[in-house]
């Protein structure tokens, strides 16, 4: 004990740990660690790792729930590490790398596959004419901007994913809730016009008819993106131009 | 160049057959999939119903009749409460398949999910009034 200001709360952390040079497989390590009452378990892993054990892997950046870093499980719960208070645990707490996603190394996933999908799904504007710099820009009214603001607040932290059960039932083929929301978000854009590029991406099996509503991602997600509804709204989206390319091709999208 | 890195990562899996009890919402989610069995099978016994009826008027009647036997009750009541669970369940996560916006505002959730409340139980009067009941 240093002291009261330190003191304030001992925390009792059970942290999986991978080393991929020595280890064949991930095992649980128990660590005490004094808390002040106001942290959050970013800084309790900070504080373990400056003070206790060195050794310790785990990714952040901001510590203000931006980046999107330091997702992991907490007591089997996908969570930002900067936005999960240790005053809001009793017991041992539960800290794990997040879900589904291969382990790189302690609290560090893989991130790869998940990049590779946030490419796949073309998350940037596809004007249907470009505009020269001579003629501005391209100009949105606010209601346009309310179509589509909501799903735009993605910081890539994928919790969603690692609530997922589709995304680690399908052994990750499943494009998944942030990359599918995101080309949602472009495609509910006013100045976008690549939707048919996209659907091309997600109105597939591995796209978008992989969900099956269960709605987790909603529930975890940090920023309030609300990715099962984005989902489910391309669904529909999706099953209309089924409709009117098979029995009303006479009408123009 | 430096070193190549030694990369070994570890996979997790999920267990297909026990994945959702894993998190209470996983199990939430089961329920409300599970529980259309119980759709399923009144949309059966409804087929059944035209069935008979197609037959003639004595086979209608013994239909009618083995509705009204004890076994036939308890499976109404129990299949009546596992429906409404079911669409409850359904209704309440509708606003997210069905998000209004008008102008510059996104309707509350709750409006979309009330309206089904209401037109389900406006066309169940409809059709109770239409068969005599009230």
């Amino acid at each position: 004990m240093t002291g009261d200001r330190l003191s304030a709360l001992q925390v009792e952390l059970e942290i999986l740990r991978y080393n991929p040079e020595t280890d064949t497989e991930p095992r649980f390590q128990r660590y005490s660690v004094p808390c002040k009452n106001e942290w959050c378990i970013l800084d309790a892993l900070n504080y373990l790792k400056d003070h206790l054990d060195p050794t310790l892997a785990f990714r952040w950046s901001c510590h203000m729930q931006v980046c999107g870093s330091c997702g992991m499980m907490i007591n089997g719960e996908p969570k930002l590490a900067c936005k999960a208070f240790v005053r809001d645990y009793t017991g041992v707490i539960r800290v794990e790398p997040l879900a589904h996603f291969p382990i790189e190394r302690d609290l560090v996933s893989v991130a790869d596959d998940f990049m590779d999908k946030l490419k796949r799904v073309k998350p940037y504007l596809i004007p249907a004419k470009k505009r020269s710099i001579e003629e501005g820009e391209y100009r949105q009214t606010p209601a346009q901007l309310t179509r589509y603001r909501k799903y735009s607040m993605c910081i890539n932290c994928m919790l969603c994913y690692a609530a997922c059960p589709e995304y680690g039932l399908t052994k990750s083929k499943f494009i998944g809730p942030a990359a599918i929301t995101l080309a949602h978000r472009y495609n509910q854009d006013s100045r976008d016009d690549g939707r048919d590029e996209r659907q091309e991406e997600i109105a597939t099996n591995e796209g978008v008819w992989e969900c099956t509503f269960v709605g987790a991602c909603s529930d975890v997600c940090p920023k309030h993106v609300d990715p099962a509804s984005a989902l489910q709204q391309v669904k529909i989206a999706s099953t209309v131009d089924w409709y009117l390319e098979h029995f009303m091709s006479w009408v123009k999208k | 160049m430096g070193e190549k890195m030694s990369r070994r990562p570890y996979v997790q899996e999920l267990s297909r057959t026990t994945w959702y009890f894993k998190q209470p919402r996983y199990m939430r989610y089961m329920a409300r999939e599970v529980t259309c069995i119980f759709i399923g099978a009144y949309t059966l016994i409804l087929l059944v119903a035209l069935l008979r009826l197609s037959q003639g008027q004595a086979q209608y009647e013994g239909f009618l009749a083995a509705l009204q036997q004890p076994g036939s009750i308890v499976f109404h009541v129990v299949a009546l409460g596992f429906s409404l669970y079911n669409t409850f369940t359904w209704f309440n996560v509708a606003p997210k398949a069905l998000p209004i916006q008008i102008g510059e505002e996104i309707w509350p959730d709750s409006v979309v999910a009330i309206a089904h409340y209401v037109v389900w139980v406006v066309l169940s009067l409809v059709i109770l009034f239409w068969a005599g009941v009230i």
